[in-house]
């Protein structure tokens, strides 16, 4: 009885738009950042002001200048447009693995634990023996075996990012399928997949989507990174972690690696921004203060 | 409202008051607005007394409790008031003098027995803590005086005790630690908050007893919080009503109970069915209409008037709390002005003593029930030795495995059209035996035929043509509704895949008809049931059950979940859904009066075991088994005079695991009556009576 906390004192109470804002001020942030490179990598042709694979030996590693706003790379390629067309990669590379992973692994994680016993056992299993290596080195090990390729890494991605979902949608599942709206579809007789896809899977997908806003930002770090260690994309075509990679040992040339990195950081950060914002939201003990 | 301020006068009011609360109103402001959830209330205690505050779930009666020793919380405060203990302004107390005020001299044990316990410290260490910070003993005295408190609690072997972790203990015994605790610093006044409302009948009258002896030998003033009159009326000399967040009447514990001055006293005695007043074929309970008010926006005048029976035209204006005779007030124009409200129970006889009057009713309870025997129609559900062992993780590896009988062997038949009370403690396996009837789990052994077809082992799909005779009601209204789909499409779902609607338009008509018949708007077809009250909540779920037109149904504690009001709104629901459509209900519930209300037959579960069977008059008049007889005897009545004068029969202890069984007779470590038989052999559950059976060596003896 002694444990109890001592009341607070209370802070005046705002106003709810204040307060909205103030909640969700880093959320909006990230959702404009995310917006911006959305409508980037739509319109890359025509903001572009080179063609990003065009050969110029002669204008080579150029400082930033009016002609070419950041710069040209050791071939001479203007960096503005390979950092505008990098983006179209990136975003297509993350939310091709974040969505196809999660679909593939919600559907599975629910199968498990809906059915319990044999089938959970088997499907949690497989789970934990992908969980078994890191990931990293696993998906490099993989894009290595199929040869390099935006394809081919992307399918690497997706063998080792299917666990974590599978996982996170059978401990949710696990928690719906024993309420009571469940039991009393069953006694209406309805079939076990419409019980599981229409009444329980429903219930449990707040905090998916949670995982998967936040996790778009970091497959795209992951894909950048395997580009940059040379196994994402075929050379010419332009992609942030096969730039950064370029200019890594071009020191004195410091633009050639920063533009692509500031692009990497910014997506990432807009999505865990817009993450953290729908985590909020959707957990009221989080959105009551 | 100046008027508010009136103090009442105690009837012994010659003693100063060790506390009292006056005027005091705490507010939350929340993002929707503002909720006055205390708005005006003045109260005192006096040294030994027991005071009890009663109401439904957000009339306040916990905030106040907690406001009193200032445990509110963001974004509460407590806005304005005095609150004098032994004259320190609470108010005004620093952080220090409010810690030692707090656990020293008030304590406070709270609902939940099994979250107020800190779960990974040791039983002695929780203990010992509270006595050596308020500075009173040291470590050592602490411990002996621990092992001292816990045996006083009833604990068995206290010196064991206080070395466990509190998972090791049950809810009843993790209420007597708080109370041990609670008492440690020799408290002037403890609060408590709900303390029995999670706990089992037998287990609560076990408590109840501890607090009167509490309050008996250390002269400790108590103040009971409760929904439950009965509790109330168990315990207290006085009582405060609460309603929206205003007390509206106050009195002496027996007069309150026996003569209501206010329309909501009077219809929280009229919403439960009492134990000691039936009357065979009268089921209607009486109502008020409507729901709780919203705390966000009090009703305009007197806040009952929305939902008062009574109301007048002075209703529009706010009345005041005024004494109208020494000790006893009430905040309600009608009885002010001289207004007589109808007596409590008008079908009983108010005059005769309740001894004469339980004899006369049993008569007539048992010509009743033999009627009902002799026109019993076809068998509806037949279960046979049914059986539902669940297995659990072995505790080693090379350990034995170990199996959870929750339901051991239990005969029953159901006849069409009547309604069969299940009741049992906690763990006795009647949810269990309600979920194996409409098939959610798959018996062990035995069988369960339905209407003549065995459906122990169907699979779901040769079971689904039943499962449109077949339904269930479930115990929590929150859980039972799923939240992501509007009331229309729980409703239609059901139709449209039973083929019971053909097309959009006779689909929508049908859930209109639905709503209509559970007495709900047809505008509730396009809300999602988060925006429904509890009580709404269950009419949306019994207008699931009834959308495919079941026969029989299975009703999960239907009511428990629910205020008293709400409780006796849904019974009257039921009551009439099973005339207009000729229902067979299996009724499970823990709160015996209202099992009697409903039930033809009630059927009495002990660990998984049927204990007795008989017609509900018959049971209650003359009950064969000794467990039947202490759970009726544990019971509660709102009614302080019989409270006081019922003889009663305590179990103790508590009921032994479903893993490792007793042998003979499950009972017989309770049973006061048990001999060497009972632990040899199993005794059968044999017809002593007609219609009454009962699984005893030595029915009707005790």
């Amino acid at each position: 009885m002694t444990a109890v906390a001592l009341p607070q004192e209370v802070a005046a109470p705002a106003s709810s738009r204040r307060r909205w804002l103030r909640r969700y001020a880093l959320a909006v942030a990230g959702g404009v950042v995310i917006l911006f490179w959305f409508a980037v990598a739509l319109l890359a042709p025509v903001i572009s002001p080179f063609n990003p694979e065009f050969v110029d030996i002669a204008s080579r590693l150029q400082p930033p200048s009016y002609a070419h706003w950041l710069g040209t790379d050791a071939l001479g390629r203007d960096v503005l447009s390979r950092v505008l067309y990098g983006s179209r990669i990136s975003l297509i590379a993350g939310f091709s693995v974040v969505v196809i992973s999660a679909v593939f692994g919600t559907v599975l994680g629910a199968i498990a634990a809906y059915a319990r016993g044999r089938v959970e056992d088997l499907l949690m299993r497989l789970t934990d023996l992908v969980l078994c290596f890191p990931p990293i080195i696993l998906a490099m090990a993989i894009a290595a075996a199929l040869g390099i390729g935006t394809t081919n890494t992307i399918i690497a991605m997706l063998i080792v990012w299917w666990p974590k979902y599978a996982r996170l949608a059978r401990s949710l599942v696990l928690v719906q399928r024993s309420q009571e709206y469940v039991e009393a579809a069953h006694v209406l007789g309805f079939g076990h997949a419409h019980i599981l896809f229409r009444h329980v899977v429903p219930n449990a997908i707040g905090p998916l989507i949670v995982m998967v806003t936040l996790d778009l930002g970091n497959a795209i770090l992951v894909f950048a990174g395997l580009s940059f260690l040379g196994l994402g994309v075929v050379p010419p075509t332009p992609e942030w972690g096969a730039m950064v990679a370029e200019g890594r040992e071009l020191v004195q040339q410091w633009w050639v690696a920063t533009f692509p990195g500031i692009a990497i950081l910014s997506v990432v950060m807009g999505f865990n921004f817009v993450g953290d914002g729908i985590r909020d939201w959707l957990d009221p003990h989080a959105r009551r203060r | 409202m100046p008027d508010d301020a009136e103090i009442i006068k105690n009837s012994d009011s010659d003693s100063v008051p060790i506390l009292s609360v006056e005027d005091l109103r705490t507010h939350f402001f929340t993002d929707q607005g503002v909720v006055r959830a205390v708005d005006g209330v003045t109260f005192h205690v006096h040294a030994g007394e027991t005071l009890g505050i009663v109401g439904e779930s957000g009339s306040g009666k916990s905030i106040t409790a907690k406001s009193v020793i200032r445990l509110i919380e963001e974004p509460g405060r407590i806005v304005s008031g005095r609150i004098d203990f032994r004259g320190r302004d609470v108010l005004t107390l620093d952080h220090g003098a409010l810690r030692r005020l707090r656990g020293g001299e008030v304590a406070m044990v709270f609902q939940d027995p099994m979250t107020s316990l800190n779960p990974v410290l040791k039983i002695a260490r929780q203990l010992v803590e509270t006595m050596v910070e308020h500075g009173r003993f040291s470590p050592k005295a602490a411990l002996a005086r621990a092992v001292d408190l816990l045996g006083r609690m009833g604990i068995n072997a206290p010196k064991r005790a206080v070395e466990s972790y509190p998972h090791q203990f049950s809810g009843g015994m993790r209420q007597r630690v708080m109370l041990a605790m609670g008492f440690s610093n020799e408290p002037v006044l403890l609060i408590a908050d709900e303390p029995t409302t999670a706990l089992d009948v037998t287990i609560q009258a076990q408590i109840l007893d501890l607090l009167r002896e509490l309050n008996a030998d250390f002269g400790t003033a108590i103040i009971l919080i409760s929904h439950d009159l009965g509790v109330i009326a168990n315990i207290c000399s006085r009582i405060v009503v609460m309603y929206a967040g205003e007390v509206v009447e106050e009195g002496p514990a027996e007069k309150l109970l026996a003569d209501p001055k206010h329309p909501y006293t009077w219809a929280l005695l009229n919403a439960v069915p009492r134990l000691d007043r039936h009357t065979p074929g009268e089921k209607k309970l009486v109502t008020i209409e409507g729901t709780p008010p919203d705390p966000l926006n009090w009703p305009g005048g007197c806040r009952f008037r929305p939902r008062c029976p009574f109301a007048i035209d002075a209703c529009g204006e706010h009345p005041a709390l005024k004494e109208f005779e020494p000790g006893r007030a009430a905040r309600c124009w009608v009885t002010q002005q001289g207004g007589v409200l109808p007596a409590v129970g008008v079908v009983a006889d108010a005059q005769s003593s309740p001894q004469p009057r339980a004899a006369a009713r049993s008569t007539v309870s048992y010509a009743v029930a033999d009627a009902a025997v002799a026109t019993r129609g076809e068998v509806l559900l037949e279960l046979r030795d049914v059986k539902k062992h669940f297995p659990l993780a072995k505790t080693s590896f090379f350990g034995e495995p170990r199996v959870l009988h929750a339901v051991d062997g239990v005969d029953l038949t159901v006849f069409k059209g009547e309604t069969v009370g299940l009741v049992g403690e906690s763990g006795c396996g009647k949810s269990t035996l309600g979920r194996l009837i409409v098939r959610l789990h798959e018996p062990t052994a035995g069988s369960i035929a339905y209407g003549g077809v065995d459906i122990s082992h169907a699979n779901s799909a040769t079971i689904r043509p039943l499962r449109r005779r077949l339904q269930m009601i479930f115990q929590d209204p929150y859980a039972s509704l799923n939240p992501r789909m509007t009331v229309g499409q729980i409703l239609s779902g059901p139709l449209q895949f039973h083929g019971m609607t053909q097309g959009a338009q006779a689909t929508a008509s049908r859930v209109r008809e639905l709503l209509d018949v559970v007495g709900l708007p047809a505008l509730a077809a396009d809300r999602f049931p988060l925006e429904f009250s509890g009580g709404q909540r269950q009419r949306v779920s019994i207008a699931r059950a009834l959308a495919v037109s079941p026969e029989f149904i299975v009703a999960d504690e239907p009511i428990s979940a629910l205020d008293v009001n709400i409780q006796a709104q849904i019974i009257n629901l039921l009551i009439d859904l099973q005339q207009r459509f000729a229902l067979t209900y299996l009724f499970i519930a823990h709160d015996l009066a209202v099992v009697r209300h409903v039930s033809d037959r009630i059927v009495v579960l002990y660990l998984g075991k049927v204990m007795e069977i008989a017609p509900a008059g018959a049971l209650f008049a003359s009950p064969l088994h000794p467990y039947t007889k202490s759970l009726i005897s544990a019971a509660p009545i709102p009614d302080a005079a019989v409270e006081r004068k019922r003889e009663r029969l305590r179990l103790t202890g508590e009921p032994p695991s479903a893993i490792d069984l007793p042998s003979g007779c499950r009972f017989r470590t309770r049973c006061p009556i048990a001999t060497e038989l009972c632990a040899n052999e199993i005794p059968p559950l044999i017809e002593h009576r007609p219609g009454q059976w009962a699984a005893c060596h030595f029915a009707g003896k005790l």
